[in-house]
């Protein structure tokens, strides 16, 4: 007996997936971290992470530049190697391990090519790395993006470069795929693309896909999880749905406002305050209780969930800050890089 | 979609919507958890919690291996929950913003009157069906 069943059964032309259920037991996760830490020199990068990341689902990693993204991303694939802890992918370890790299493609921003080479060289090469390629694909994605088959990796403009990027990243269909920040000199139009052809191939072949951004709400309904990344480590790790209940929007006079903040002991929690006359409106880097809640309307006040974008914000403004100032964290990054 | 509410809850509201205008008839299908992922460009699982909270109602059912379906008396069910909501949703923010401009009872009673008698009268479309 294996895993193939489904509950929805071999004939079934789509996925009805059963709703927000986590992954089931026998179901092993896709990635496992434990106790992770990584120092370039006095800089801690990564801080004691640890992660298990459930198969076949939308993951997204949000954090600010310098959070250590990409050192995490890249201690996934074995390129940049954890000072302690352990890193686990589709059940083995990727280090100089071809088993599980040949299942798992990184689609970094400003990837950089060889300058004789031209895009079908790329693809080419894609190809016979990746057992799962789907060469149509690759054709159609290099149609979608406009890309010359022929054309010079050299001459790309850098949405383009980056959309080669993203042709590999789809295209090879690999079981854990990652993309880390693919969105230099992509327009709007471009990354609507990448958004409509991700949904679309992950429906039909669920994989598991990492995606790191700071443009959080435009990538926020296409999430099942949300990795909050705050100054080396994981703050928040949770459903899409329940992280926006992490914090709340509450508006009106100003004394009210205070008012409630006082009687639900959230004082300490505004991570944003904006006044307008005898009106203030605050964001509470908490959940709304039941009690917050029949609170506030007693007293008039607005309350209103808020966009995945303000949670993170507020968590970030929040957290406490580490005892060292952070301003290497972007030098630690580009450590990571090479 | 937007903030203000959970997005499974717009996807089902957006059905329901779609069956009590009649663009899908009981009986008939309504898309796939996968297009309508697609079509409102969010996560599939956050499509299919739309479509079960729509089957915990008994709105729609599931016929294996086709897909899911409006179940008789789909209408009926969503009529009684709107009726049910309509204070909540419509009537309460109207006698707040009547408060607010100074309307009378008799001033919003006679505007909203005037309003039901023109859409009645005027508009065949909504005598139809």
């Amino acid at each position: 007996m294996t895993a193939a069943t489904t509950p929805w059964g071999g004939a079934s032309p789509g996925r009805e997936a059963v709703a927000e259920a986590p992954a089931s037991p026998e179901e092993a996760p896709a990635v496992v971290v434990r106790g992770l830490n990584r120092r370039f020199g006095r800089v801690e990068a990564l801080r004691d992470i640890h992660l298990e990341l459930a198969p076949n689902r939308i993951h997204g990693l949000v954090g600010r530049n310098g959070a250590g993204k990409t050192t995490l991303l890249s201690t996934l694939v074995g390129q940049v190697i954890p000072s302690s802890g352990s890193v686990e992918v589709l059940g083995g370890r990727s280090l100089e391990n071809p088993a599980v790299l040949s299942r798992t493609v990184y689609v970094r921003d400003h990837q950089c090519y060889p300058d004789d080479m031209r895009v079908h060289h790329v693809l080419g090469i894609a190809r016979r790395a990746y057992p799962r390629w789907d060469e149509g694909l690759a054709r159609r994605l290099t149609e979608d993006f406009r890309l010359s088959p022929r054309a010079r990796t050299k001459k790309l403009s850098t949405g383009q470069r980056t959309s080669l990027g993203i042709i590999v990243g789809l295209a090879s269909r690999a079981e854990l795929t990652i993309f880390d920040e693919p969105y230099s000199g992509l327009d709007p139009v471009a990354r609507g693309v990448f958004y409509d052809r991700l949904l679309e191939d992950f429906a039909e072949h669920p994989r598991t896909v990492i995606i790191s951004t700071h443009l959080v709400d435009e990538i926020a309904d296409l999430l099942n999880d949300v990795i909050l990344l705050d100054d080396g480590a994981v703050t928040l790790h949770e459903s899409q749905e329940r992280a926006r209940d992490r914090a709340y929007r509450l508006a009106g006079p100003v004394h009210d406002v205070e008012r409630l903040l006082e009687r639900t002991g959230s004082t300490g929690r505004v991570s944003r305050r904006q006044s307008v006359g005898s009106m203030t409106m605050v964001v509470v880097a908490a959940p709304l209780d039941a009690e917050a809640e029949a609170a506030a309307r007693e007293l008039g006040l607005e309350v209103e969930p808020v966009s995945l974008q303000e949670v993170v914000a507020a968590m970030g403004t929040l957290s406490p800050l580490g005892s060292s100032p952070r301003d290497t964290g972007d030098a630690a990054q580009e450590g990571a890089q090479r | 979609m937007d903030d203000s509410k959970p997005i499974f809850q717009q996807v089902a509201e957006r059905i329901s919507s779609d069956i009590l205008a009649g663009t899908y008839g009981e009986e008939e299908q309504v898309p796939s958890t996968n297009e309508i992922a697609l079509f409102h460009r969010i996560n599939p699982a956050t499509a299919g919690k739309g479509i079960n909270t729509l089957v915990a109602r008994g709105i729609l059912y599931k016929r294996r291996g086709i897909g899911m379906f409006v179940a008789t008396g789909a209408r009926e069910i969503l009529l009684r929950e709107r009726q049910d909501q309509f204070v909540n949703d419509y009537v309460d923010p109207l006698v707040t913003e009547a408060r607010a401009i100074g309307f009378t009872a008799e001033d919003a009673l006679r505007v909203v009157g005037r309003r039901l008698g023109a859409v009645a009268a005027g508009d065949p479309r909504k005598e139809q069906s």
